[in-house]
């Protein structure tokens, strides 16, 4: 499995800020140090935590092994990790779907992966070269709690069948992980 | 060794073609309607001709290549579903008068594993089938040497057919229709390809590793294979697929849990399942020492011919 590990993976890392200038900059360090991709940054000023600190939801990827030292170092630089842990990575799922993607109502298509599912939808390409009438296809990606790719791509079976659309899945294992 | 070759399609015919090259007496070459047969070995290439030009073997009737004197008998017939006929009666008949059999038909492992291995028992003969898997790859003697007990899962590209399609419509932005065209004038795709488009070979494949890795555990055949196709993946999915670093490819898997899955899915483009063309690869997850790799041509006359020579190099005198 050494070969899985270099893969790079989408994680969410919860952070608790003084309110103080410069300390969103230094906690960024960390992560752009250490070989993460920063995805987003959703700042949540106007919220506090219990202890009156401001709550930073970050979104990045990295390899497994980087983002160990990423957390490491975000400790170090005595930055407040909140949520780090397994239950919270989130994982990558990218998958395609062929068919009548427009004709079957494409927006109720993401709501019925919304409600069925835990995942989000974080990334939408459509690509319909006949035309929308015709037969295209779309790229989804979505974000999951790890473990939780299994369930999601049995509803997403689910729907695709449901509405004749082709689903070609990522291999979930090995080196398509 | 004596050698009778059952069946004189493409791999039949390399087979009775190679065997002088690798020690061994073709004593018989059987097509389903004509045979060749001399106890001390038939002259090859004038049956090879007389099949081209009269669509006959030779002058004997194919009951006498089976019944005949061979230590071996190569099964090279077209694999058969369900039960598996001719081929596996032709394995009984071997296996009971105490002949080796090595197979190059799917069929009887793919569709009647137990029972092949019960009459193995019961016999003198072994039965090898290198060939049935990957063409050229030394896919199952690989098992065998790692241990069935030591390898957790397998995965790959077991269908060149679908590849060289998947690969030619990622390549030049084509559709699936134009590409199977294409690949049916170069001869890489036969007149009906539902076999292979539709996932039916790549899946015997992995059901036949699936039964090699259970060993005596669980049977499969084919209705325990998950099978999906690529006739319906249009060129604008492969399109999206490449926009992210990735590509599409029939892929046959046997799961860490036994499952048995063939369809098309999603792999990073620069990986190593990604083989281009007809190539074939298979990947093999094992418990002690990661993944191992196993790539080549995996179907043509000379290539499963050799998979079928070492197999007869690997069974004991008689």
């Amino acid at each position: 499995m050494s070969d899985s590990t270099d893969e790079v993976r989408a994680y969410t890392v919860r952070l608790e800020l003084v309110d103080e200038p410069g300390e969103l900059l230094r906690a960024l360090h960390p992560i752009a140090d250490n070989g993460g991709n920063l995805l987003s940054i959703f700042h949540e000023r106007g919220n506090l935590t219990p202890r009156g600190h401001i709550p930073v939801e970050v979104d990045l990827e990295a390899t497994p092994e980087r983002f160990e030292e990423i957390v490491d170092a975000l400790r170090e630089a005595g930055i407040n990790v909140i949520q780090a842990g397994a239950d919270h990575y989130s994982e990558s799922l990218t998958i395609v779907l062929s068919g009548h993607i427009v004709d079957s109502d494409l927006s109720n298509t993401l709501s019925r992966i919304r409600e069925t599912t835990d995942a989000t939808v974080t990334d939408l390409s459509l690509s319909a070269p006949e035309g929308t009438e015709d037969v295209s296809s779309a790229r989804l990606r979505l974000a999951t709690e790890e473990g939780e790719t299994d369930s999601t791509l049995v509803a997403l079976r689910d729907i695709a069948a449901e509405k004749e659309l082709r689903l070609v899945e990522p291999l979930a294992a090995g080196d398509g992980a | 060794m004596r050698l009778a070759v059952l069946g004189a399609g493409a791999v039949g015919a390399a087979v009775a073609e190679l065997a002088a090259d690798y020690g061994h007496t073709v004593t018989a070459l059987a097509d389903s309607s004509s045979a060749a047969v001399d106890a001390d070995g038939i002259d090859v290439a004038t049956a090879l001709e007389s099949k081209r030009t009269d669509s006959v073997v030779g002058g004997d009737d194919p009951q006498d290549a089976l019944d005949g004197e061979y230590d071996v008998l190569v099964e090279a017939t077209p694999t058969t579903l369900g039960d598996a006929q001719p081929g596996f009666g032709h394995v009984r008949t071997a296996l009971e008068r105490n002949r080796h059999v090595v197979l190059a038909n799917k069929g009887p492992v793919a569709e009647r594993y137990a029972e092949v291995r019960e009459l193995e028992a019961e016999s003198d003969g072994q039965v090898l089938f290198e060939a049935t898997v990957g063409g050229a790859m030394p896919v199952l003697s690989t098992i065998a040497d790692f241990d069935s007990d030591h390898i957790t899962a397998a995965r790959g590209v077991l269908n060149g057919t679908a590849n060289f399609i998947l690969t030619r419509m990622a390549a030049e932005g084509l559709d699936y229709e134009h590409v199977l065209a294409e690949a049916q004038d170069l001869g890489v795709a036969e007149t009906d390809p539902a076999f292979d488009v539709e996932g039916t070979d790549a899946a015997l494949k992995c059901i036949i590793v699936a039964n090699v890795l259970a060993g005596n555990g669980r049977e499969y055949t084919l209705d325990d294979a998950e099978v999906q196709g690529i006739e319906d993946i249009p060129g604008s999915a492969l399109d999206l697929a490449t926009e992210d670093g990735r590509t599409v490819r029939l892929i046959g898997e046997v799961t860490p849990q036994g499952e048995v899955r063939v369809g098309p899915r999603l792999i990073p483009e620069n990986g190593t399942l990604a083989v281009t063309g007809t190539e074939n690869i298979v990947q093999l997850e094992t418990e002690h020492a990661g993944q191992l790799n196993i790539s080549g041509r995996g179907a043509g006359g000379p290539e499963t011919a050799s998979a079928v020579l070492a197999d007869v190099g690997r069974l004991p005198e008689r």
